[in-house]
């Protein structure tokens, strides 16, 4: 007798790296332990003592071998984000007092593990800032790890054969950890497509897709999966009929993914002649490889605050010189545009910072403002990566002409310091500023004559032009690319940025939509800086495209008065015109 | 028993790295070292008690040494908080 179909289950999350796959399942389950209370017996008190023993040895052990890892594969940076977790282990006195408490009250390990420590993690989780709150997740972690240990549940991270991992959440550690097996695709419940997880499994070229409500509470070991990269799709226990759309899917992605490849060393041109830069966005020294590899004109956006993360005292001048010099060399000939820190003031961790808006408030180029030994760092860092004369330097969330005037006296101040000590650098460093905030876009003209380009950032020009915040649930459906103000707003800085005799280009993410593509072609824009997977895509469009079309297709928008219209009308064009790319 | 009053200098405040450096140091001698901090107190040799302090820059706090060398003791951890942990003040 045949067992009963298991019914097919389609979800939608979003994609974050390419390729289709198909696979059986196999669910990465991280768990908190159960802890019972339990009396013992005065003989078993020492037994009870060399196992809590063990357990903290082995859980030593354990990080060290993940520390290790991390660093081989991230580099120490990243590595140090779990050394907290190892100092804790190490903490004579909570591991004495858990001792004593077990010889006197004669409990078992894991009940007075769990209560102790306990006792600090709810001190810590109550703390004001933002800092302490993370360290009370790493005192949490190392529990987890001793009562794990002390339970002899071992943190399964192997698996025979090729699997679709699937999982709520998938952190840094855990993705690498994974992947030492063979990972077909990566899907998760939570994440967003610029967590570290994902840059991961990008540049190992895994297939992801993340924010896929339910997926691990929906699928079991074993079920058979695909998974579509391109669209966020994921279908488990798919039937025949699917698997063979799929399959037919995936061939039609190869042969795709081989013409695009031989776009590579090609300019990113239209048929009549029309040039466009083309650049990478990047964050992680290895994505470097993969964006040479796609051929980008250059890196548009270097985010510098990557340098920050997991970090707690800032980068000196000597690291971020080593990094930002990595960046120039490997890019060489072609531009690197390093942008300065933006952060917000509380992720700088020197103050117990808690703005009621912070995206109204201490954070971009005003943190660095106030903050001037570490911009000075910084300033000076750039400056000496520059002397092959291929960096250039961007200041994020300017808002007013006496902004750009301050930040670039520091760089002067900069100059000055490394000239005083004899300390090369290129002089004519060009320098450009992010256009997000709305009333950098209304004096575009005014910043064209104080700097040497604009680069627009949509992801928050847009939040604050439509008073919309993507993470809001309720609205964000309100975040629209095409809304006609968006559009004209677009063509406005363009035109005023080019009348100053300034390039203008984006590296918001709706440089990297291909339904974007012709728009902004059309409007004038010079350089586009996009995700390094959608390199090719984009390259493609502008390829075989004229430059007459594409304005008219910019003009015919431009009298649109609602997204619908412009939206419609844009996917009809991109259908007729290039079935095989994907655009929503 | 030595109580001695210090100010957090360096502009991280109490992160991993100081607290680290509190606690090693603490180890070196054998008097009791306890942490009071806003009617909290926390034992200066476990580094899980000092994380719970969560100071940041400008912060005061009281230092407790009871023990054959309190005054050894009092003096070089005065120093290490005068010294912003020998961090960025």
């Amino acid at each position: 007798m045949t067992e009963p179909k298991k019914p097919e289950f389609i979800l939608k999350g979003i994609p974050a790296s390419p390729g289709i796959a198909k696979g059986p399942v196999y669910l990465f389950r991280k768990h908190e332990p159960t802890v019972e209370e339990r009396s013992l017996e005065d003989g078993d008190i020492q037994n009870e003592i060399t196992r809590l023993e063990q357990s903290i040895a082995r859980s030593k052990k354990e990080l060290r071998k993940i520390y290790d890892f991390a660093e081989k594969k991230l580099g120490n940076n990243q590595a140090k984000i779990l050394e907290a977790q190892l100092l804790i282990l190490d903490d004579a006195i909570i591991f004495g007092t858990v001792f004593d408490r077990v010889r006197k009250e004669k409990k078992n390990a894991e009940f007075i593990v769990h209560d102790e420590i306990g006792k600090y993690h709810r001190l810590m989780i109550a703390a004001k800032d933002e800092y302490t709150r993370e360290r009370a997740n790493d005192l949490e972690d190392v529990r987890n790890r001793i009562l794990r240990n002390l339970q002899e549940q071992r943190l399964v991270s192997k698996f025979e054969g090729s699997n679709i991992v699937v999982a709520q959440n998938l952190s840094a550690a855990d993705t690498l950890i994974l992947s030492r097996n063979e990972v077909l695709a990566f899907a998760t419940e939570i994440g967003g497509s610029t967590s570290h997880s994902v840059l991961l499994a990008r540049a190992m070229k895994i297939p992801t897709v993340v924010g896929l409500p339910h997926v691990a509470g929906k699928s079991h070991d074993g079920d058979t999966m695909i998974l579509d990269g391109y669209s966020g799709i994921v279908i488990i226990n798919p039937s025949e009929g699917t698997i063979r759309k799929y399959e037919r899917k995936q061939k039609k992605y190869k042969e795709f993914e081989e013409r695009l490849s031989a776009l590579r060393d090609l300019p990113a041109e239209t048929l009549d002649g029309h040039r466009i830069q083309l650049a990478a966005n990047i964050e992680l020294v290895e994505e470097l490889e993969f964006v040479k590899m796609q051929g980008a004109d250059g890196v548009g956006l270097y985010r510098s605050e990557i340098l920050l993360l997991g970090k707690e005292v800032f980068p000196s001048e000597q690291e971020q010189v080593h990094q930002y010099k990595i960046l120039a060399e490997a890019l060489y000939p072609k531009q690197v545009i390093i942008r300065t820190f933006d952060i917000g003031g509380d992720k700088l961790m020197m103050q117990a910072v808690t703005e009621k808006n912070p995206f109204l408030g201490w954070r971009g180029i005003r943190v660095m403002l106030d903050k001037e030994d570490l911009f000075l760092d910084q300033l000076r860092a750039i400056l000496r990566a520059s002397t092959r004369k291929n960096v250039a330097v961007m200041f994020p969330m300017i808002s007013s002409i006496k902004e750009v005037r301050s930040a670039k006296k520091f760089l002067e101040e900069a100059k000055r310091q490394l000239k005083s000590k004899d300390i090369l650098f290129d002089e004519n460093i060009k320098i450009g500023v992010m256009v997000e905030v709305p009333s950098a876009a209304v004096i575009a003209e005014d910043l064209a004559q104080e700097v040497d380009f604009l680069s627009i950032g949509t992801n928050d020009l847009i939040q604050y032009l439509l008073a919309v915040d993507r993470g809001n649930e309720i609205v964000s459906s309100l975040y629209q690319e095409f809304h006609p103000a968006v559009v004209r707003f677009l063509r406005r800085i363009i035109e005023r940025g080019k009348r100053g005799d300034v390039w203008v280009g984006m590296c918001g993410e709706m440089a990297g939509d291909p339904l974007a593509t012709l728009l902004l072609l059309g409007l004038g824009l010079d350089e586009f800086s996009v995700v390094p997977t959608m390199l090719p895509e984009i390259k493609k469009i502008i390829r075989s495209v004229h430059f007459t079309e594409a304005k008219h297709v910019a003009d015919k928008v431009l009298e649109m008065q609602t997204e619908d219209e412009i939206k419609t009308y844009l996917q009809r064009i991109m259908k007729e015109k290039f079935p095989d790319i994907p655009t929503g | 028993m030595i109580e001695r009053e210090v100010t957090i200098r360096n502009k991280m405040g109490l992160h991993t790295r100081p607290a680290a450096s509190i606690v090693k140091l603490a180890a070196k001698f054998k008097s009791d070292f306890y942490i009071e901090k806003d009617g909290v107190e926390i034992n200066g040799k476990s580094i899980i008690g000092v994380m719970t302090l969560a100071a940041e820059q400008g912060a005061k706090m009281l230092l407790r040494f009871t023990g054959v060398d309190e005054e050894e003791a009092t003096k070089a951890m005065a120093d290490l908080f005068d010294r912003g942990f020998d961090e960025e003040m």
